[in-house]
């Protein structure tokens, strides 16, 4: 099949980072090509710079063969480049059509079409089974709708090659053979795939060709069918990595948390938890798997006091804590790492100092009644840098301008150096690079080793495999089942997950 | 861009140096711009700044009457600066300031018992009151009902004027008289000169223990931690067990208290009565003041002098060499937008130099 | 009680509430459209005060109306621009920046004012804008004289009533404004120059405040004076977020501030027995209460404020 787009020698780079270097790559009509890295290879880079995002400091691209220069989105889109984004690029109250419409010069300008667009759509829809209510707004569908609207809005404006980055992060395992599916019959008709993930499974299972970048640079292009996991994961890495990290038998103790029937709304006034229950011991992990969109959000702020619960019960050693704020919670020592760290962990224009005292600023010895001690903080922050390997310029610096695994350190710092006894961390691991990753990872299990019960929350089925002791998977709102890791596999997860079984909860 | 631009970007960075540094900036860029438009009058732009400044410090009476507009201007400065930190934008000073000027003349007009410092505190207390009370409607409606505090508080400065206007045209008018305008103010009630042979009062003093109370609070206690935070990050600041609500309240009440002291210092140390109208823009300007002074009280204490020197000695500009006096008004507002812009360019350098670290 | 039935249900006291809301009606409808892509615009005030300003001086100068007009229009593109310049290119604060322009507008028009006219003796009062009667249509009874015997800029404020539902709802522009406001980096994504619009949209509400000025001068008082607007800016403002963005809701706020602020005119001229203030007060009552009761949870768009920055993700 001939090739569709290559890259020669592509170079971008932004202030103190080289993000791109020399990167080669082709694409050809009919395939699917994985773009395979760790966070912060430099993936997403490359693909905004044939989005047209970015300009590229060096380097050339060449379409059919052609060389071209695109200096804009409209450029690439014009060439028949799509791209779906990690982060959906949709208006949440705007419906599908006006959605896929967006932009786009109607026929009766100035005025909308919206009766010719929607027959052009549907007719697209039929031929890639790819069906979405039109008049539907986007916050009422689904995460796996939403991506079939984002990929007709590549097809409507007649893309020829196809860009997805880390398209299965939001998807069940069930959604995503759907998609596989998909675009398997895209490549069929012609189309060109470009696949950006760091999941090597997933990898092996759809790539006809992978590419994987490291730090920027190209390390290898090779057939998918001369490729292994063992294999990718080196030159992903650049080193072996250990599987199987040793881990000490579970020897929980008495119980922690307690939750009972917990029911909550989410933003919107849907119901968010419909009656969730589970029990977490000293030194235990729980693991709370299930895609994001679930409730395990809710659930987290439900239990941390930044969210109501409308019904049901929440016991933290016995006591009944339900609806407790954020302060009375923490003088309980538990712990709470955030999602979102930049919105809600930290406050970006703080100093590392100063973002170390959130939570614990008015105790002794910070503060004596209303007086803060300057000294005594000092120190403190000082400590954690030391004791938690922070890559800072100092206490003072403004923590905006540390590194995302950094900042996920100073949390880490906060939260775990007062030994809490219940540990709610959610997504700790997003968006790290893998050794800030381990790091995190070796944390959680020393503080299960302490006897601190843990409720863990994520995404990445490998990481809840890992590190959990219990796994119970959240679906709508509900738990699917609870169960131990060795006792399972992904494919059980999988199907929990996508609500397609229930299990007798323990 | 050049190392030493970079160093000297990087000065502003440093709270101290910076509130100072800042407000001189935008003085200095002010003053330049404005030139021109003097120029445009046939006026040395040079000869009308200099009678500015004559106006403003030539001699002891000069100096001190400058002197006596900084002290309310300082106030609702001091005011606004709060407010912002602590993430509520409080335009409400002038209405904060009228209504606490009111109830100042109403304690003041009658006789109390007692020792002598007893009504002129009083006065001040009363006041405070009044103008925490007209800044807590605008702070709870925004923090309970998530009521845009810009608007209300710029509506209820227009009511609050229309008040004053009302009172001294109605229960508070001096009796006998059809002019508009209260009763004096008791001997008593009004606050002692601190400076002989001059009309400096005691508000001058209270300006700076005020300001140092304003610094310490932010930056040396629990109170000022949560204030900051609810102002740079009100999630986060929820997520760190602070009541988001209730700091939001008290900061915009504070503030209101902070601004009434504008008022009532004017009405017990300078005008001792109340008149419709009797303070025009001094909460407006105090936006400006704050914006100014890099939004810290040492920085806020030179703008408001700044200010207050325009104001002065812009009479005598005027007088001397035409120059309208609403051209302060011309020169407060470009060193604003400079220190906007500044600061805006300053964020957008930064952002861009340090993003791409170990993204 | 009668007494007040009365000013109401009288033809003439509706034709001078819709004279007060004009200068409203337009400011607001320009807002919307800055608004909708995201940009808070405070600034209102300043671009009504300086629209009201020029308007006048060069109707005097001119002595024809029209050139008034015009020159607030070229004013309103100039305000606009600045103001986009500020939040959009160098992504200041937008409050910050409108607070700022609020000051320049009342010390620019002031000063020049005086430089300009402080000498003369007596009120200088620029030529009017005439009454423009619509044949036919101005004849219906009562219904006619009030909607079709106006001045040029009341039918401009009346018309861009539905022309602004139009373009928002129906037109390709519409949709790219409003994704704009409520998700910039999806509409970047899809190719729309979000600066561009936000730009446009900006200029389009400096052009309409700045007429809405020009409503009360040479569209209404014919002359001017210090801080003229009074707070009109930010009364059109409130109506925005009280008609939720929306031009049909948003008109339906500001002919109430209108009939408002007619009425008390009219409470003022008719001599009651009660002290004025309480009648200058009402408009600013009335908007206080109706933001308390019924605004409550009305949905800005979503990047309202915020500063759309392309490299952050």
């Amino acid at each position: 099949m001939p090739v569709l787009l290559e890259l020669r020698g592509i170079c971008k780079s932004f202030p103190g980072v080289k993000a791109n270097d020399n990167v080669d790559l082709q694409v050809a009509s009919g395939e699917i090509h994985a773009l395979l890295g760790e966070n912060g290879a430099g993936k997403t880079t490359l693909m905004n710079c044939i989005y047209g995002l970015y300009t590229p400091d060096a380097g050339q691209i060449f379409w059919e063969g052609r060389e071209v220069k695109i200096n804009s989105i409209r450029d690439a889109i014009n060439l028949g480049i799509g791209m779906v984004h990690q982060h959906f690029m949709l208006v949440h109250n705007f419906t599908v059509l006006e959605n896929i419409m967006l932009g786009l010069p109607s026929r009766k300008e100035p005025f909308l079409d919206k009766g010719k667009v929607a027959r052009e759509v549907r007719k697209l829809m039929e031929a890639y089974s790819l069906y979405v209510d039109l008049d539907a707004q986007i916050w009422q569908l689904p995460v796996g709708l939403q991506q079939r609207v984002e990929i007709l809005k590549a097809l409507y404006r007649k893309a020829r090659l196809l860009i997805l980055d880390e398209p299965t992060a939001v998807l069940t395992p069930g959604e995503v053979k759907e998609l596989f599916h998909i675009l398997r019959q895209l490549v069929a008709q012609g189309y060109a795939v470009i696949f950006i993930t760091h999941k090597l499974d997933e990898v092996m299972a759809i790539a006809d060709r992978i590419t994987v970048l490291r730090d920027g640079r190209v390390v290898k292009t090779l057939e998918a069918k001369a490729a292994d996991k063992k294999m990718l994961a080196r030159l992903m890495v650049g080193r072996d990595i250990a599987y199987e990290k040793p881990k000490t038998s579970a020897t929980p103790g008495e119980e922690v948390l307690r939750v009972e029937n917990l029911q909550a709304l989410d933003n919107k006034g849907l119901p968010a938890l419909r009656g969730v229950s589970f029990t977490i011991r000293r030194g235990e992990i729980l693991g709370i798997a299930g895609v994001a969109g679930n409730g395990q959000t809710e659930l987290a702020e439900v239990l941390t006091g930044l969210r109501k619960a409308t019904g049901g019960k929440v016991f933290f050693k016995g006591q009944e804590i339900t609806n407790w704020n954020p302060r009375a919670l923490y003088e309980l020592n538990i712990a709470h790492i955030p999602e979102d760290r930049q919105r809600v962990g930290l406050i970006m224009d703080f100093s590392v100092k100063e973002n170390t005292l959130l939570g614990v600023y008015y105790r002794w010895p910070f503060a004596k009644g209303i007086q803060m001690n300057h000294s005594v903080i000092h120190e403190h922050a000082v400590k954690l840098i030391q004791e938690y390997g922070i890559r800072t310029p100092g206490p003072e610096a403004k923590v905006r301008f540390l590194s995302g695994g950094n900042q996920q350190k100073l949390i880490l710092a906060r939260e775990l150096s007062r030994k809490p006894e219940l540990l709610i961390a959610v997504q700790p691991t997003r968006g790290l690079d893998i050794g800030a990753t381990e790091f995190v990872h070796q944390q959680i299990l020393l503080q299960r080793e302490q006897g601190t019960a843990i409720l863990y929350i994520s995404t990445e089925l490998d990481e809840i495999m890992k590190l959990s002791d219990r796994i119970a998977v959240f679906y709508k709102g509900e738990i699917m089942g609870i169960l131990e890791p060795h006792k399972t596999d992904i494919e059980t997860l999988g199907l929990l997950m996508a609500g397609a079984q229930r299990l007798e909860t323990n | 861009m050049p190392d030493k631009l970079l160093g000297w970007l990087k000065s502003f960075q440093r709270e101290g140096l910076s509130s100072i540094l800042t407000p001189v900036f935008g003085i200095i860029f002010g003053l330049t711009v404005a030139a021109v438009v003097i120029i445009q009058q046939g006026v040395s732009p040079l000869e009308a700044y200099r009678e500015l400044f004559l106006g403003a410090f030539g001699d002891l009476g000069s100096f001190t009457f400058t002197l006596l507009r900084f002290i309310p201007l300082a106030f609702t400065g001091l005011a606004v600066t709060l407010a912002y930190r602590g993430g509520v934008f409080n335009i409400g000073a002038e209405g904060q300031l009228y209504v606490a000027a009111l109830a100042s003349t109403w304690v003041g007009i009658y006789p109390l018992q007692g020792p002598a410092f007893i009504h002129v505190f009083l006065a001040l207390l009363v006041g405070m009151i009044a103008g925490a009370f007209w800044a807590f409607i605008p702070g709870y409606l925004k923090a309970t009902r998530g009521i845009n505090e810009i608007l209300t508080t710029i509506l209820m400065n227009y009511v609050a004027i229309n008040l004053v206007g009302l009172a001294v045209n109605t229960f508070l008018m001096e009796p006998g008289q059809s002019a508009p305008q209260s009763p004096t103010i008791l001997e008593s009630a009004r606050l002692p000169i601190i400076l002989p042979g001059t009309f400096l009062h005691a508000g001058f003093l209270l300006v700076f223990v005020l300001a140092w109370l304003v610094y310490w609070v932010l930056w040396h206690t629990t109170w000022g931690y949560e204030i900051r935070s609810v102002g740079a990050n009100r999630e986060a600041a929820c997520y760190g067990g602070i009541n988001v609500k209730r700091v939001m309240i008290l900061t915009m009440t504070a503030s209101g208290a902070l601004a009434s002291l504008a008022g009532s210092s004017e009405i017990l140390g300078v005008q001792y009565r109340l008149l419709e109208n009797f303070m025009v823009g001094y909460g407006y300007d105090a936006i400006a003041i704050a914006l100014l002074g890099g939004l810290h009280p040492l920085g806020t204490l030179v703008a408001a002098l700044f200010f207050g020197a325009l104001r002065n000695g812009a009479n005598s500009m005027q007088i001397a060499v035409g120059v309208p006096v609403s051209i302060v008004y011309v020169i407060q507002a470009l060193a604003v937008l400079s220190i906007i812009a500044t600061v805006a360019i300053r964020n957008i350098y930064f952002r861009l130099a340090f993003k791409k670290e170990g993204r | 009680m009668e007494n007040i039935l009365a000013i109401v249900g009288n033809i003439d006291f509706l034709v001078a509430s819709l004279r007060m809301t004009t200068p409203l009606l337009l400011a607001a409808m320009g807002d919307i459209f800055s608004e909708r892509t995201g940009v808070l615009n405070i600034a209102l005030e300043s671009m009504m005060l300086i629209g009201a300003f020029g308007s006048f001086i060069f109707a005097y100068y001119f002595g024809n109306p029209y050139v008034g007009i015009l020159a607030a229009i070229a004013l309103g593109v100039l305000m606009g621009l600045n103001h986009a310049f500020f939040t959009v290119t160098l992504r200041c604060d937008q409050v910050v920046t409108a607070v700022g322009e609020n000051i320049f507008a009342l010390g620019v028009t002031s000063t020049l004012y005086r430089i300009l006219l402080g000498a003369t003796p007596i009120q200088p009062e620029a030529p009017g804008l005439p009454v423009l009667r619509i044949p036919w249509l101005s004849q219906i009874p009562g219904v006619g004289s009030l909607f079709f015997n106006q001045n040029v800029l009341v039918y401009l404020a009346l018309i861009m009533v539905p022309i602004t539902y139009i373009i928002l709802f129906h037109t390709t522009w519409g949709l790219k404004i409003r994704a704009v406001g409520e998700h910039p980096r999806a509409a970047d994504t899809m190719g729309i120059n979000v600066y561009l619009t936000r730009y446009i949209c900006v200029v389009i509400s400096g052009i309409m405040a700045s007429l809405g000025g020009a409503a009360l001068t040479v569209g209404g008082l014919r002359y001017f004076m210090d801080n003229m607007t009074a707070g009109r800016g930010f009364i059109a403002f409130s109506a925005v977020i009280f008609g939720r963005y929306n031009p049909w809701g948003t008109f339906v706020a500001t002919a109430l501030f209108g009939v408002t602020d007619a009425f008390q005119l009219r409470m003022q001229a008719m001599g009651f027995n009660v002290p004025y203030h309480i009648f200058l007060m009402l408009p600013y009552v009335v908007t206080l209460l109706v933001l308390v009761s019924v605004v409550g949870s009305t949905v800005a768009p979503r990047s309202q404020g915020m500063p759309y920055i392309r490299e952050e993700r």
